[in-house]
């Protein structure tokens, strides 16, 4: 049994409830174990790292402690906290005195050798898009998707040893694997306003409605991310955008555990679809998906 | 029993300002074996050498100590003073008390007199056990290699052979001509770059002291300065010499699989080819690995339509041996790859294209004839972004070095795009603008004033592909904007980096690179073209990126040099060099392997009747006396002419024991 630290983080268990859903629902018909990290605490987001080293490596190193503890590879289905874990996992190698001071704070030590891991990569890269493939219940031919990574997944690059920080391939391959196409676009590293949601959302706005115009214009019908934030702006602010651009977008964005889970027989209530803004019913039928 | 003078200047001040003099020469009177002393305000004019010369009359000296300053200066003059008084040159001795005492040591002027003192002390020391040596001489074999046929090596090839001597020049392409033939036009005069090769490349062809070998490379390298051995590689052609390049067989030939070198993989080429028209020699070759017949065993198309019988398929490799007195080493560069540019889409979007294809597309001979279109849908193009600074000045990308040329070819190609499509509009992302030249500046300036190239400072952080066109997004750091261009066609100034193969073929010659693998020169400065090994010379882009005019002066500079070189009876040789007693040497190859300059051949030698040794031997035109095989020899069967181990230990005693005057 394939076995990781689960760390699902706050979106999770609420505007992104769907993708925690879906991707238990997979993971366990994948025979992927996903321990969640037991009594485990917000990974610091955007607040804690721009107004306290400290704060922004202890709330990460309480689950990385955990997890080294228990020998697993610790990983995060949303980006953001992804890329916390693995900040202040580097933060504390580099910086002796904040690990020192973590330490105290959380009455524990901790060696740094735990490796940590966005969901993508332990589902596509350790688990491997061929043994997904073998278990596939379902082909989703004739589906063209825009796979979205956004900054976090790939970004910064050295911290993120992915090959191809530009254009990565990862989630592409899975797609072609469950039968769809996978569409050529080159804004799948772009920003998408991020955080910006909710102080500036005119910059949400212009940016994912790049991001959007720039998918549908390669020809894609549906977008799939990995990452709760780049699901908020680009399906929740969908409508407002299309009333900015005048233009009906209407494409509808799904995580990539959804993806997977359609591709084994799994239905609309079983992975939560309809809690996207954008119903993917219509296409899904039409393709004769559901 | 040694009879010394020593001679101490005062180098006006420079030396007795600081250094009691007097004290220094009473106290080399004192010293065993030292017959004179006398301290003097100038040692190196002509009453200071007199006085060396009239001392070593009346004393009847046999070896002299000059205290003054470095030997780099001086040591030549006081060798030549004392062979005028009948001494060997090579029993002479320099104390260094300017560089080494009086001008480090002025603030005490006690401890510089003793150092002075010491040093002095320790360069008669040795100079007691100097022993008489004489100058050697080696043949030279008067006949060049030249390698590499770009305009480096062709100009080379024909400053030497201009002066008398033979020359052949090696080229890896089926014809001579290099990166300079796949150019459109040379800034900053805007002429045509075939117009001014061309010439230049049949008058190599036409040179009776010029021998061409195209399609060939060189294999292995053994000798030394004066006496090069070569082995050569004459890669089969398969067209013999009865081909009067009348060009049916590449006009015949079916097969279209491979692209073509020369326009930079923007246009297929026959199997059978000669790379460009102007090509020389006019002699086509088969690409085994494109060609039908070789692939599939039918075809033959070219046998039968060659009106002269010149095709061989049967034809091989064939390697010859040559030797050379000198070799000039002219092998170019590779352009830099920039599919490790993921922000420019890895090298796999087909409308960024780099400088050198550019200089293709726009050239009248090149696969459009001259009209600029996108290689992916062959539309023509309205706007065009030029990036400058790719694989150069890009630390991340492990290019920190400037490519130099860089600058100006992106301005002389917006200027042409602009010249020959003046509705167009041309864009060029910089970071700084480098025109250090004669009328370069002038040339920068007038792409902006007088043909409306837009400059903007700042590089570009991403290329996105779009339905037809690329939008280029990036800064604009004068004006602290971030610019969106749409544009047609990307072309990249890509840097220069050393060609691929680079290090492999400096190991042939034992030539040493950078970190990068560009040749490194004996000396940046006072030694430009010269390399660490004596008779192999480096010109062009294989030693640093550089243009044309710098390369075509530094190829008459090898040139120079190589004749400087064969002017020579014979060539004559430092006798400070290693030597190894055979009787000692046990044969482990050591000194063999350390040695920097390749100047120790091992051999099997009768070292003493009736036994016959695996023993090293010194190469005595190659070795540069560095000791680094004295210090590597286990069986201290090494030794340094003027520096033996007997010699140096002495020092090192007087170095360590106290001064005992009073």
């Amino acid at each position: 049994m394939f076995k990781v630290a689960y760390f699902p983080g706050c979106s999770l268990s609420s505007t992104a409830k769907e993708y925690d859903v879906a991707t238990r629902l997979v993971c366990e018909d994948l025979e992927i174990e996903l321990v969640e990290v037991p009594e485990w605490v917000c990974c610091g987001a955007t607040t804690a790292h721009i107004t306290s080293e400290l704060t922004a490596a202890v709330l990460p190193a309480r689950s990385l402690i955990w997890a080294e503890k228990h020998n697993m590879t610790i990983t995060s289905p949303c980006s953001a906290c992804f890329s916390r874990l693995k900040m202040a996992q580097l933060n504390l190698e580099k910086y002796p005195g904040l690990k020192k001071e973590a330490e105290e704070i959380l009455g524990e030590t901790y060696s740094g050798k735990g490796e940590v891991l966005h969901l993508t990569r332990v589902m596509l890269e350790r688990y491997g898009v061929d043994n997904i493939k073998a278990k596939l219940k379902k082909q989703l031919k004739g589906l063209k998707i825009a796979c979205y990574y956004g900054c976090l997944m790939t970004r910064p690059a050295e911290v993120c040893e992915n090959d191809r920080v530009e254009d990565p391939m990862l989630m592409d391959n899975l797609v072609s694997a469950l039968g769809a196409q996978a569409v050529k676009w080159s804004y799948k590293t772009e920003c998408c306003g991020a955080a910006f949601s909710l102080t500036k959302t005119e910059i949400v706005r212009k940016l994912s409605g790049d991001i959007l115009k720039e998918a549908k214009a390669s020809g894609a019908e549906l977008i799939m991310v990995a990452c709760p934030l780049c699901h908020s702006n680009l399906d929740a602010r969908q409508p407002e955008i299309s009333k900015l651009l005048k233009a009906e977008l209407n494409i509808p964005v799904l995580y990539f555990t959804q993806v997977i889970g359609l591709a084994l027989g799994y239905g609309y209530l079983d992975l939560m679809l309809n809690k996207h803004f954008i119903d993917p019913a219509p296409l899904l039928k039409a393709k004769g998906i559901l | 029993m040694a009879r010394i003078g020593v001679f101490v200047c005062h180098c006006g001040t420079n030396i007795a300002g600081v250094v009691d003099v007097t004290r220094v020469a009473k106290y080399a009177g004192s010293l065993p074996g030292v017959k004179v002393a006398v301290d003097y305000k100038f040692m190196c004019s002509d009453p200071g050498q007199n006085t060396i010369i009239d001392a070593i009359k009346k004393y009847g000296l046999d070896r002299l100590v000059v205290s003054a300053c470095s030997p780099r200066m001086h040591e030549a003059t006081f060798r030549r003073t004392a062979e005028r008084a009948g001494i060997n040159p090579y029993m002479v001795e320099m104390a260094n008390i300017r560089e080494h005492v009086a001008w480090v040591h002025s603030d005490d002027k006690e401890l510089a007199t003793q150092k002075a003192m010491k040093l002095m002390e320790m360069a008669v020391a040795k100079v007691r056990r100097s022993e008489a040596l004489s100058k050697m001489f080696a043949p030279i074999e008067k006949r060049a290699l030249v390698i590499g046929g770009g305009i480096a090596g062709i100009q080379a090839a024909l400053d030497i052979a201009g002066a008398g001597y033979k020359v052949l020049l090696v080229e890896k392409e089926p014809s001579i001509g290099g990166r300079m033939a796949q150019l459109d036009k040379t800034f900053p005069t805007l002429d045509c770059s075939a117009c001014i090769l061309t010439p230049k490349m049949v008058a190599a062809a036409q040179d009776p002291n010029i021998t061409l070998l195209t399609y060939a490379e060189v294999t292995e390298v053994c000798g030394f300065v004066g006496q090069f051995e070569v082995k050569i590689k004459k890669k089969a052609k398969s067209v013999n010499s009865k081909c009067i390049g009348c060009g049916v067989c590449t006009t015949k030939c079916p097969s279209k699989k491979a692209l073509s070198e020369f326009d930079e993989k923007l246009a297929p080429r026959k199997a059978i080819y000669t790379p460009f028209p102007q090509a020389v020699p006019n002699v086509p070759v088969i690409d085994r690995t494109a060609c039908t017949f070789f692939l599939t065993g039918k075809c033959k198309i070219c046998e039968k339509v060659c009106p002269t019988g010149a095709i061989d398929y049967t034809q091989q490799d064939e390697f010859i041996k040559e030797k050379f007195g000198a070799v000039v080493v002219a092998t170019g560069f590779d352009i830099y790859d920039h599919s490790n540019y993921g922000e420019y889409g890895y090298g796999e979007i087909k409308d960024v294209i780099t400088g050198l294809q550019f200089e293709r597309l726009i050239s009248s001979t090149g696969p459009t004839a001259g009209h600029v279109t996108r290689p992916s849908d062959h539309r023509e193009v309205k706007n065009v972004v030029f990036i400058q600074c790719v694989g150069s000045r890009d630390e991340a990308k492990k290019r920190p070095y400037c490519s130099r040329v860089c600058c100006m070819y992106t301005a002389k190609q917006a200027m042409l795009l602009k010249d020959h499509y003046p509705e167009t509009q041309a864009y060029v992302f910089y970071i700084d603008i480098r025109s250090a030249g004669k009328n370069y500046e002038e040339f920068v300036q007038r792409a902006q004033n007088e043909y409306g190239v837009l400059y903007l400072r700042g590089r570009v952080s991403k290329i996105y592909e779009r339905a037809n066109k690329l939008l280029v997004k990036g800064a604009d750091t004068l004006s602290g904007a971030q610019v969106e261009i749409e544009a047609d066609l990307v072309v990249l100034a890509n840097g220069f980096e050393p060609k691929k193969g680079a290090k492999e073929f400096a190991q042939l010659f034992h030539m040493s690179s950078d970190q990068y693998g560009f040749y490194n020169e004996l000396h940046p400065k006072l030694a430009p073209v010269e390399t660490a090994i004596s008779g192999v010379f480096v010109a062009g882009c294989c030693q640093s990126p550089k243009d044309i005019p710098d390369t075509v002066a530094m190829a008459s500079a090898t040139a120079a040099k190589v004749c400087a070189l064969f002017a020579k009876e014979k060539l004559e040789v430092e006798p400070l060099i290693a030597g190894v007693n055979q009787l000692t040497c046990s044969g482990c190859e050591t000194c063999y392997n350390v040695c920097p300059y390749s100047a120790i051949e091992m051999k099997d030698k009768e070292v003493k009747r009736g036994e016959v040794r695996h023993v090293a031997e010194v190469l005595e035109s190659v070795c540069k006396g560095c000791g680094a095989c004295v210090g590597a020899c286990y069986s201290k069967a090494v030794d340094l002419k003027g520096f033996t181990d007997r010699q140096v230990l002495d020092q090192v005693e007087t170095a360590t024991a106290p001064i005992t005057d009073n």
